[in-house]
């Protein structure tokens, strides 16, 4: 059976390119970066050029980019490091109700350890308002944490916005961009953006690489203590492999990176409107056209999320849900019960994510299937018998 | 993380369907939980003679469903009502931890369309309580514990 991989915003396959450039730094070129021989200092200019890389790309300086294990180490660092190093000047922290649980979780952990978090609402697309920022900003405030892109929705915020407001009363901004990363240019200088997260497993690279981005002179405390890796801030021998390989899917990222990202927002414009045409009680969830070029989250009416993404996956089709039933929890995704839609519509979300390596065929497939598996869901569930009968 | 009986019930699900007339019909369950069952008996001489179902919920919610409807045709009402959310968990070669309430869903809704019958008929059916509103609200805080001990 033809596998369609339509879950990119969960994780994405490594690159060709990207396993050849790491493949090296397992055996030949092993070599410890902090040593002083030759195999060992090649290594150590392996690891700056990809630095160099990944400054690059996102408008920063080489000395402003530090390598963590993935998104979540970035955003726990990002967030108890500012607070912990702040913790003089306030205690009260601002994030929004839709931010990734590696954020909403490090700030209910603060928040048992005497800090004060506020969790901003959102509009009905999943979008913050820069003015609810600034409303929400006390004397105590030290870290203002929103997400650039949502991953479950796709919601884009305005985030030179919120930077200049944080810019301008001389708070810390951080953003978690894992999911921005590669689908939208970023300019940390220009957007105001004083910390960053970012993850190499989201853009066709390595799983347990991320970065974090944080503004020269930003004071943060260290993450791990030990050797003077990371500039004495994030210790631990670097994975050398993993560093290149980030490196170079962002490089792949960005190249050619305007008319990669038409085609694909063509492609899910194709998905998401040949989805609410052919299947009836059906609404797009997030913001039309303020949404990443890979995500289309659709609510289904009458059917359960985790029951769909069962038939999908019998069809070949990889998709994941909001529906509680896939959270591992009894309550549906808490960024779909933010935008305001109800626990029932919720359970039968579905989202189908992009990669790089889909093709027009592949969504001309899900289309193909996509209806006839909502209505043989609908057929067994007591509450289209009564859409049926009302009608 | 389903196992193979459970996929089978999933994707082939046993008396889907109702029962037009039906001796009982119980719904458990509500949307806002993300599931719902409704269980129709045809009962003659004691005996469930048939049983179909309608179901909104997930793969472990639709499997159940269509076991407990196989597991109790045939049955005398007293057999019936020893089908417990164990029983249906077991035949189906067990259920992930987190899915076990879906089974109370089966085993409520059994319950219900037996009660709703015995209503009609004007019996009493020694054993058997009233249908709980929603099965969930003693749910939620059975998961909550579980969640907390794997911690």
């Amino acid at each position: 059976m033809e596998r369609i991989y339509l879950d990119n915003a969960a994780t994405t396959p490594v690159r060709k390119e990207v396993v050849d450039a790491m493949l090296p730094y397992f055996t030949e070129n092993f070599g410890n970066p902090s040593s002083v021989y030759q195999i060992a200092q090649m290594n150590k200019k392996a690891v700056d050029d990809a630095r160099e890389t990944i400054a690059n790309a996102l408008g920063a300086n080489a000395n402003e980019i530090f390598f963590t294990s993935g998104g979540s180490e970035a955003d726990n660092w990002a967030i108890k490091g500012i607070a912990q190093a702040h913790k003089a000047k306030g205690n009260h922290i601002i994030t929004t109700k839709v931010e990734h649980h590696a954020v909403l979780h490090t700030c209910e952990y603060l928040e048992k350890n005497g800090f004060e978090v506020t969790y901003l609402d959102v509009d009905e697309y999943g979008m913050v308002h820069p003015e609810d920022v600034e409303k929400a900003i006390k004397d105590t405030t030290i870290l203002i944490s929103i997400m650039y892109a949502n991953n479950e929705i796709g919601t884009i915020n305005p985030i030179k916005e919120i930077g200049a407001i944080a810019k301008a009363h001389k708070i810390p901004f951080h953003t978690d961009a894992v999911q921005a990363v590669g689908q939208l240019k970023i300019d940390v200088k220009d957007q105001n953006i004083d910390l960053l997260s970012l993850s190499g497993h989201k853009i066709n690279g390595p799983k347990g690489m991320g970065v974090l981005y944080i503004r020269r002179g930003l004071k943060i405390e260290n993450l791990i203590h030990g050797g003077a890796q990371e500039r004495g801030r994030r210790a631990g021998t670097e994975n050398v492999a993993g560093i290149v390989g980030l490196a170079k899917a962002m490089e792949i990222a960005y190249t050619d990176f305007d008319a990669k990202i038409e085609k694909m927002t063509k492609l899910r414009d194709k998905l998401i409107n040949g989805l609410l045409e052919s299947i009836p009680y059906t609404k797009l969830n997030g913001h039309p056209t303020m949404r990443l070029a890979n995500n289309s989250n659709i609510g289904v009416e009458y059917v359960e999320g985790e029951s769909l993404l069962l038939l999908l996956d019998m069809s070949g089709i990889a998709a994941s849900s909001g529906s509680a039933c896939t959270s591992g929890s009894l309550d549906p995704s808490h960024v779909l019960l933010a935008i305001g839609i109800p626990h029932e519509r919720a359970h039968g979300s579905i989202r189908l994510t992009l990669g790089s390596q889909n093709t027009e065929a592949e969504i001309d497939k899900v289309l193909e299937v996509m209806p006839g598996i909502v209505q043989r869901m609908r057929d067994m569930s007591p509450l289209w018998e009564e859409v049926v009968k009302n009608k | 993380m389903y196992s193979e009986k459970v996929m089978d019930h999933f994707m082939n699900p046993r008396n889907v369907g109702e029962i037009e007339n039906a001796s009982g019909v119980g719904t458990v369950g509500n949307a806002k939980c993300g599931d719902i069952m409704k269980v129709y008996l045809q009962i003659e001489d004691d005996i469930i003679k048939d049983a179909k179902f309608k179901t909104f919920g997930c793969g472990a919610a639709v499997a159940t469903s269509s076991m407990a409807t196989e597991l109790v045709i045939g049955k005398t009402i007293e057999e019936a009502l020893k089908i417990t959310n164990k029983s249906v968990a077991e035949a189906l070669d067990g259920l992930p931890p987190v899915k076990m309430h879906c089974s109370l869903l089966a085993e409520e809704s059994l319950h219900a369309a037996l009660w709703d019958y015995a209503e009609k008929n004007g019996i009493k059916i020694e054993g058997l309580k009233p249908p709980v509103a929603d099965v969930h609200d003693h749910d939620h805080g059975h998961d909550l514990e579980d969640e907390e001990d794997a911690n």
